[in-house]
């Protein structure tokens, strides 16, 4: 019994003492250090790859980390450029693009590497790599998918906007809430009352609130013809001017460029709530007949759909804003729903490139439709190439 | 007492927005004026310091002169305090819409298209997990009926409208259950000024 215990004993304190030893020993180095420009990038980073040390995760396991030096010269002094965990053979040495940056990498200039596998206090050097130099490039091969859906939905909108121009009629489902618009207006002009037309918190660059210039345009042209004032406090000082433009532009299309009114589209401010306090005070000094609310809304969608509600006016909304749809659909009489608001202003303005692009739009759905069943059938059945087609280096 | 005196006007702004709930008043008229006055005043002054300076003068003190075209086409937009020229601030108009509008489409290409698409792209039938079936299945369906409701060149009638009707099911479900969140959050949103009214100003919350 005693031999056994001591020879145990024995066994641990070796053991222990080989562990101290070989974590106090020199790792094999990295080898077959490599450096390459980083792809798809605007330059400015080089990669750097290598083969663990023999001691990282086998051999000796005392390999800890692995620090990247580089130096503009295969003999010259080398400098820490990262560290990177045991077990990655990787590193990509990211530097800045402005020259004032100290973290500066320039591009096409030769620069040279060395792996440095470390132990818990000592370490081993690689080799000294092959030169690599940054350059930018001009494709990024990762985006392929990208450059192919752009290509086949101009394709699609190029098509239908060219069969629109040539007098095809595309066809497009009446949307409740557009078919309204003139009821609105007209009820607003029998009530000798003004339209208030919001187009929401949105810069001039924002989809929806685009989408927005193109159904304000309809509107004015109508409250042009009828005579109707309307009202369109902004948000946004750049949305304001697109705004007069555009209205401006309506009026003149209607023949009425004497009733164009520059002080009726006005900024209030540009902080949400603030905003939102003016707007409700409009509403109730005012009293609109019609409410529009089309573009880009937040928090304050309730808020100004409630106020409307209150002071008994006819309310269309319609924005993108996922989490605000529900709020207009509980508030306002017709609202439209995401994409349709889109839709709208091409069921509005009847222009062949809205219309050739609206159809051009339903045949990406389409497209989406016919990847997704064959895409869960090809993951039902383990095929996961299909995945990878619609995978996007970003 | 500086203190105090900014947490007895906050408050008694604060009621004077709430007043509103009552209906229009002069209190309310004269708390909007001021909100809607300071936060224009505000609203310049940052833009001045965190846009104007950082991004315009600093770049051009900095001999970065690209940020000169960025610049000419700021002082463009001023000039449609001319009305003789004011037409010339089009352009600049046109390049913020046309520029960022071709931006924006490779970007919802590929977060609305292609990741939307990938996310959505998973094994209908899972062997041995029921629970995951069926809510695979769901979200496939869902995808599908949704897309086809948003088809604006075609007539909902027939198998194609009952697909769409399905669609807008399922839409309306996710805009129930959209509505309840939002809603606490906004509930949170109350809480916190009726915290400040109680607890800051009247301290009757500890």
């Amino acid at each position: 019994m005693r031999k056994i215990t001591i020879s145990l004993l024995t066994i641990f304190l070796l053991t222990l003492f080989v562990n101290i030893s070989f974590s106090q020993e020199e790792p094999l180095p990295p080898s077959e250090v490599k450096a390459s420009d980083t792809p798809n990038d605007n330059g400015h980073s080089i990669t750097v790859t290598w083969k663990l040390s023999p001691d990282d995760g086998a051999g000796k396991k005392n390999v800890v980390a692995y620090e990247i030096l580089r130096s503009d010269n295969p003999e010259g002094e080398f400098e820490i450029r990262g560290v990177a965990p045991a077990g990655e053979s990787r590193f990509d040495d990211k530097g800045a693009k402005e020259k004032t940056d100290k973290n500066y990498l320039p591009g096409h200039k030769n620069f040279y590497y060395k792996v440095r596998a470390k132990a818990d206090k000592t370490f081993a050097e690689s080799e000294v790599s092959n030169p690599a130099f940054a350059y930018g490039q001009w494709y990024h091969t990762g985006k392929t998918t990208v450059l192919i859906g752009v290509i086949l939905f101009s394709a699609f909108a190029l098509y239908f906007i060219n069969l629109a121009r040539k007098g095809k009629k595309l066809f497009v489902r009446p949307l409740a809430g557009i078919e309204a618009v003139d009821e609105a207006i007209g009820r607003a002009t029998e009530m000798g009352k003004p339209i208030l037309y919001i187009i929401g918190l949105g810069s001039a660059d924002m989809i929806a609130t685009i989408a927005s210039f193109t159904i304000l345009s309809r509107v004015a042209k109508k409250t042009a013809e009828y005579q109707t004032p309307i009202l369109i406090p902004c948000y946004d000082s750049v949305v304001m001017a697109v705004a007069q433009e555009t209205v401006r532009a309506a009026y003149l299309e209607a023949g009425r460029p004497d009733s164009y009114k520059e002080e009726n589209i006005f900024f209030v401010t540009s902080m949400q709530f603030a905003y939102v306090a003016g707007v409700n005070g409009i509403m109730l000094r005012e009293r609109p007949a019609t409410n529009f609310y089309l573009g880009k809304f937040y928090a304050e969608s309730l808020i100004l759909a409630e106020t409307g509600s209150v002071a008994g006016s006819i309310q269309i909304s319609g924005t993108d804003e996922i989490a605000q749809i529900p709020f207009f659909i509980a508030a306002t009489d017709y609202t439209l729903i995401g994409e349709e608001l889109y839709a709208a202003s091409a069921y509005l303005g009847k222009e062949p490139v809205l219309l050739g692009t609206l159809k051009a739009q339903d045949w990406g759905k389409a497209l989406v439709i016919i990847s997704l069943i064959l895409g869960a059938l090809a993951a039902s059945f383990n095929f996961q190439f299909f995945l990878n087609l619609f995978r996007v280096q970003l | 007492m500086v203190e105090t005196i900014g947490i007895w006007i906050a408050a008694i702004l604060t009621l004077g927005i709430f007043s509103f709930l009552y209906k229009d008043n002069p209190f309310y008229k004269f708390c909007e004026s001021l909100f809607v006055g300071v936060s224009a005043g505000y609203w310049f002054a940052t833009t001045f310091w965190q846009v104007m300076m950082p991004k315009l003068v600093d770049n051009l003190a900095a001999g970065r002169w690209i940020y000169i075209i960025g610049g000419i086409f700021g002082i463009l937009m001023l000039l449609r305090l001319f009305p003789k020229i004011g037409w010339i601030s089009r352009w600049s108009l046109a390049l913020v819409v046309g520029t960022t509008a071709g931006l924006y489409f490779t970007r919802y290409l590929v977060s609305n298209g292609m990741v939307q698409t990938e996310n959505t792209i998973m094994p209908i039938f899972v062997t041995g997990n029921l629970p995951q079936t069926i809510g695979n299945l769901v979200i496939v369906v869902g995808t599908f009926c949704g897309l086809v409701y948003f088809f604006f060149s075609k007539e909902h009638k027939g198998t194609f409208g009952g697909f769409a009707k399905v669609g807008i099911w399922f839409i309306m479900v996710s805009f129930g259950a959209s509505f309840g969140y939002t809603v606490m959050s906004r509930m949170s949103l109350l809480l916190g000024r009726l915290d400040y009214l109680f607890g800051t100003w009247l301290g009757l919350i500890k």
